[in-house]
C-alpha cells in the first residue's frame, strides 16, 4: 500500500476511531450501565459523572503510561543486566555502569555535556535578555524578533548544514567560501584588531567573569567570616564548598587569561575548525545558542513588558539611569522567568543529539551523552551500556522535574 | 521612558545599531545558505557566497578554448565566447598558469606553431592558425574578469523534479509529509478530551496527574527508545509508519495535555456553568462550547507538533528507518548527504533548504499562535 494512502488511512482511523471511542462509551455509561431514569436515577447519574473523567483520561493515559512513564522502568530494568546470546537477560547488577565507566569515551561525553550545560543555557539566556530589551524600546522591534526568533523553526539537521557552511575550509591559497576562515583571514598578525579581538576582549571577559566569581565567594563566605549572628554548621559547610568551587573557577580563569595572552595564533592559516579539540565543542554550542536564544527572548520579552511601570517610573523619578533601571529594577522582577528559560534551555541541552551526530558524530573530542547513547544502542549493539548511559540522562534531568512539579502543586493550591 | 521631559536619550542610536548587528548576525548564516542554493557547483566552490551578491573582479579558473573550426583563405579559425554570457568584462588574461595576467583584452598574441589567439573585453575570442588544429589540444585561457551576480534553479531541478537522482529529496519530501499529518492530528484529539478532564471535571487524584504530566513533560525521549522499539518488535509493528506515529504521538501528548490543560482554565466559567445548568452533558458542553473555544491553544500545540515532527531526526532513525531506505525522511537523507557529499554544496545547500522551506513558512504565517503557545507553556 502507498503510505500516503496508509498515512490518509490512519488519519480517518485514528481521528474516527477517537471520536467513536468517546461518543459511544459516554453514550453506554449514560444509557446502558447507569441510565439516568427508573427508581435509582439519582444514584445512577452520580455514578456515571464519578466514571466520566476516566473515559475522557483513559486513551491519553494508556498512551503516556505506555510511552513514557513504564520506558523509564524498562530502561532502569536493562540497564542493570545483560543480553545473552540465544536469547533472554541475565541480571548483572551494575556491571554495565562500571563498564561504561570504564570507558574513556563516556567520561569525555560528559565532560562536553557539563560545557553545554554551562555555556548554552547562560549565552541563550543572556542573548535573548538582551535582544528582549534592545527589541522593546524600537518601532522595528517585532521584525527583528521574528528575525532572531526564525532559527527556531529550523530543524537541528538543517541547522548543522547551515553552519557548516559557516565553518567550511579551504586550502591556503584558494578564496574561503566559508565565513569563519574568511573573517579570520582578514585579521593580521600585529595589527591593532587582531590585538583587540583576541588578546583584550578575551582577557577582559575572563578576567570579569573571575571577578564575579570571587565576589560570589565573598558573599558566600562573608557570613561565616564575620561570625555575625548565629551559623548552621551545615550552612558554613555548603558556603565553604561554594567558595572552594569559586576559587578554583577564578583559579582556572587565571590560569586561562595568562594562556590568552601567550598563546601563538596562526595568523594568515585557514583553520578547520570542527577538528580542534575542545574549542570545536563551542563551535558546536553556537549552533543550538542560535536556535534557542529566540526561545528565550519571546519569552522574557513578554516578562519585561509584565514589568509594573510605576516601580520603573519611581526609579526613573529617583535619578537612575537606563542600564541601574534594567539590571537591578527589571531583571530582579522577572528573576523567576528567566528560572524558568534557564531551565528549559537545560533540557534541551540535555538531549541535544541532532546536532553532534550531524556535524561531528562525536569525533574529534566532541561527543556527548545523547549520542554516545544512541552509539552504544545502534552501533555497537550493546543495550545494556547503552541503557546506563539513557539512565545517566535520566538522572541529571531528576531534579529539575522534581523542580517543575513542586512549581506545578504549588501554583494549584 | 528615558526620554522624559523631551529629551532624547543618546541611547537610541546604540540601541538601534546594537538590534541591527544582532539581527544581520542571526540572519546571516541562513542566508548565506539560501543564497548558495541557488548558485552552480562551481561558483560556490570557488568563492564566498557573499561576493556573489555584487558584481566581482577575480580570476577565473582556466577555461579550454573549444568550438568549430572554420577554414577561410587558408586560415583555419575558431571563435566563440569564453563565458557563453554577457556581462562579463575580461581586465586580463594569459595562457599560461605561471602568468595568468599577461595579455590585455583586444591584444594579439602569437603561441607559437602559427597559432594566434585574440580574447576580446567581453570575452569573444578568435584562435587562428595557417594549419589545421587537427586532434592537438586547444590552449587554456586564465583570465581576470568582472563578473556580475548569476543564479540558477538548476540545482533545485536537480534535488527535486529529477527522478532518477539518488541525492533526490522529492521521495523523503513526501516520506517526511507522510509522518507529520497523522503524527499532528492524532495527539490533538486524545489530547483535548484529557486537558478538558482535567480542566472542568472534579474527580479524586486529578492534582496527582496533573503534577504527574509536568514531570512527564522532560522525561528525556531518549529512555524510550530501546523498550518500546523491544515492544513494538513483540507487537508486529516493527519498524513502520505506523511504529513513528504511535511514538510522536506518545511523545507529544505531555505538551498537548499541559498546553491544552492551562488554556482551558483559563475559559470563563460563567459559561460552562449556564449550560450545565440548561441541561448540558460534559460531552456536549466539551464538543459544542470548550472545542471551539480553544481554537488558538489547538492551533499552538499543532505548530510545535508539526515543527518537532517535520525535524525530528531521532525518534525517525529508531522506529521508521529501515535498511531498505525506502522510507527516508528529510533530515536522514540531509545527514546521508552529508557523509557522502560533504564538499558538494550545491546538493547540501539546496537539499537543506528545501526541508527548512516548509517549517519557515509555518512558522512565518503563524508565528502568532506558536508565540501564545510559547508563553502559555512554560512562564508561570
Amino acid at each position: 500500500m502507498h503510505p500516503a494512502l496508509q498515512g490518509l488511512i490512519t488519519i480517518v482511523v485514528g481521528v474516527g476511531g477517537c471520536v467513536a471511542y468517546y461518543y459511544f462509551s459516554n453514550l453506554f455509561l449514560d444509557k446502558v450501565l447507569f441510565p439516568a431514569r427508573g427508581p435509582q436515577a439519582g444514584r445512577n447519574i452520580n455514578r456515571a459523572n464519578m466514571i466520566r473523567p476516566w473515559l475522557f483520561l483513559a486513551p491519553a493515559l494508556i498512551a503516556l503510561g505506555l510511552y513514557l512513564a513504564y520506558p523509564v522502568f524498562a530502561t532502569l530494568h536493562l540497564s542493570l543486566t545483560q543480553r545473552v546470546t540465544g536469547g533472554g537477560y541475565d541480571f548483572v547488577g551494575l556491571d554495565n555502569y562500571a563498564k561504561m565507566g570504564a570507558e574513556p569515551k563516556f567520561w569525555e561525553a560528559l565532560q562536553n555535556n557539563m560545557l553545554w550545560l554551562i555555556v548554552v543555557p547562560a549565552a541563550s539566556t543572556a542573548f535573548g535578555l538582551l535582544a528582549a530589551q534592545l527589541s522593546d524600546r524600537i518601532r522595528w522591534g517585532n521584525i527583528a524578533k521574528s528575525l532572531i526568533f526564525m532559527p527556531m523553526a529550523i530543524s537541528f539537521v538543517g541547522a548543522a548544514v547551515i553552519w557548516k557552511l559557516v565553518y567550511d575550509t579551504r586550502p591556503e591559497g584558494q578564496d574561503q567560501i566559508g565565513v569563519m576562515n574568511a573573517v579570520w583571514l582578514a585579521f593580521e598578525e600585529g595589527s591593532i584588531w587582531s590585538f583587540v579581538f583576541f588578546k583584550a576582549v578575551p582577557v577582559l571577559l575572563v578576567a570579569g567573569f573571575a571577578l564575579a566569581v570571587v565576589w560570589i565567594a565573598w558573599v558566600l563566605a562573608r557570613p561565616a567570616v564575620r561570625r555575625s549572628g548565629p551559623v548552621s554548621t551545615g550552612r558554613t559547610v555548603a558556603a565553604a564548598l561554594g567558595a572552594l568551587v569559586a576559587l578554583w573557577l577564578a583559579y582556572e580563569s587565571l590560569r586561562g587569561i595568562i594562556g590568552i595572552a601567550m598563546a601563538d595564533l596562526p595568523y594568515g592559516q585557514p583553520q578547520t575548525w570542527l577538528t580542534m579539540p575542545f574549542w570545536n565543542n563551542f563551535f558546536l554550542m553556537a549552533v543550538l545558542v542560535w536556535i534557542q536564544t529566540g526561545f528565550a527572548m519571546v519569552i522574557l520579552s513578554a516578562a519585561l513588558r509584565g514589568v509594573p511601570e510605576d516601580s520603573i517610573e519611581a526609579a526613573i523619578v529617583d535619578g537612575a539611569n537606563p542600564f541601574q533601571i534594567f539590571f537591578q529594577i527589571k531583571v530582579p522582577q522577572i528573576m523567576g522567568t528567566i528560572v524558568v528559560v534557564w531551565t528549559t534551555i537545560t533540557i534541551v541541552v540535555l538531549k541535544v543529539f541532532d546536532i553532534v551526530y550531524a556535524m561531528t558524530n562525536g569525533q574529534w573530542q566532541t561527543q556527548v551523552l545523547a549520542n554516545y547513547m544512541y552509539d552504544k544502542l545502534f552501533r555497537a549493539n550493546d543495550w545494556g551500556v547503552g541503557s546506563a548511559a539513557a539512565m545517566v540522562i535520566m538522572l541529571l534531568v531528576t531534579p529539575i522535574l522534581v523542580w517543575n512539579v513542586y512549581n506545578a502543586r504549588k501554583e494549584m493550591r | 521612558m528615558d526620554n522624559i521631559v523631551g529629551k532624547k536619550s543618546g541611547l537610541t542610536w546604540a540601541v538601534h545599531i546594537s538590534m541591527a548587528l544582532l539581527v544581520a548576525l542571526w540572519l546571516f548564516p541562513t542566508v548565506g545558505l539560501f543564497v548558495s542554493s541557488f548558485r552552480t557547483a562551481d561558483q560556490i566552490a570557488t568563492s564566498g557566497w557573499w561576493s556573489s551578491l555584487a558584481t566581482q573582479e577575480r580570476q577565473n579558473p582556466a577555461i579550454r578554448i573549444e568550438g568549430d573550426v572554420v577554414e577561410a583563405d587558408g586560415q583555419f579559425t575558431i571563435s566563440g565566447n569564453l563565458f557563453g554570457r554577457h556581462g562579463v568584462t575580461v581586465s586580463a588574461w594569459g595562457t599560461n598558469s605561471r602568468e595568468p595576467q599577461a595579455y590585455a583584452p583586444g591584444q594579439t598574441v602569437d603561441l607559437g606553431d602559427g597559432q594566434r589567439l585574440t580574447v576580446q573585453e567581453n570575452g569573444d575570442f578568435v584562435l587562428s592558425s595557417a594549419t589545421d588544429f587537427g586532434d592537438q589540444r586547444l590552449p587554456r585561457v586564465f583570465t581576470t574578469a568582472t563578473t556580475p551576480p548569476e543564479f540558477t534553479l538548476d540545482n533545485y531541478r536537480a534535488i527535486l523534479f529529477d527522478p532518477k537522482n539518488v541525492d533526490g529529496m522529492a521521495k523523503a519530501f513526501f516520506n517526511t509529509l507522510t509522518v507529520t499529518i497523522p503524527a499532528t492530528i492524532i495527539p490533538i484529539l486524545v489530547a483535548a478530551f484529557a486537558a478538558y478532564a482535567l480542566a472542568w471535571m472534579d474527580f479524586p487524584g486529578r492534582a496527582l496527574l496533573i503534577a504527574a504530566i509536568v514531570g512527564l513533560l522532560v522525561v528525556p525521549l531518549q529512555l524510550a527508545l530501546i523498550p518500546l522499539l523491544k515492544l513494538h518488535n513483540d507487537v508486529g509493528i516493527g519498524k513502520s509508519y505506523l511504529g513513528v506515529w504511535l511514538a510522536h504521538t506518545g511523545f507529544g501528548l505531555p505538551l498537548a495535555i499541559y498546553l491544552l490543560r492551562n488554556y482551558m482554565v483559563g475559559l470563563p466559567r460563567d459559561i460552562i456553568e449556564n449550560a450545565k445548568v440548561d441541561g448540558a452533558t460534559d460531552f456536549q458542553i466539551f464538543t459544542r462550547i470548550v472545542l471551539p473555544l480553544s481554537f488558538p491553544a489547538l492551533a499552538s500545540f499543532a505548530i510545535f507538533q508539526f515543527l518537532w515532527t517535520w525535524n525530528d531526526l531521532l525518534v525517525a532513525l529508531v522506529f521508521l528507518l529501515d535498511a531498505s531506505g525506502e522510507t527516508t525522511v528529510m533530515t536522514k537523507q540531509i545527514v546521508e548527504l552529508m557523509g557522502t557529499r560533504g564538499g558538494n554544496w550545491e546538493i547540501l545547500a539546496t537539499a537543506a533548504f528545501v526541508s527548512i522551506a516548509v517549517p519557515l513558512l509555518v512558522f512565518f504565517l503563524m508565528q502568532r499562535y506558536l508565540v501564545r503557545g510559547l508563553l502559555t507553556g512554560s512562564v508561570k
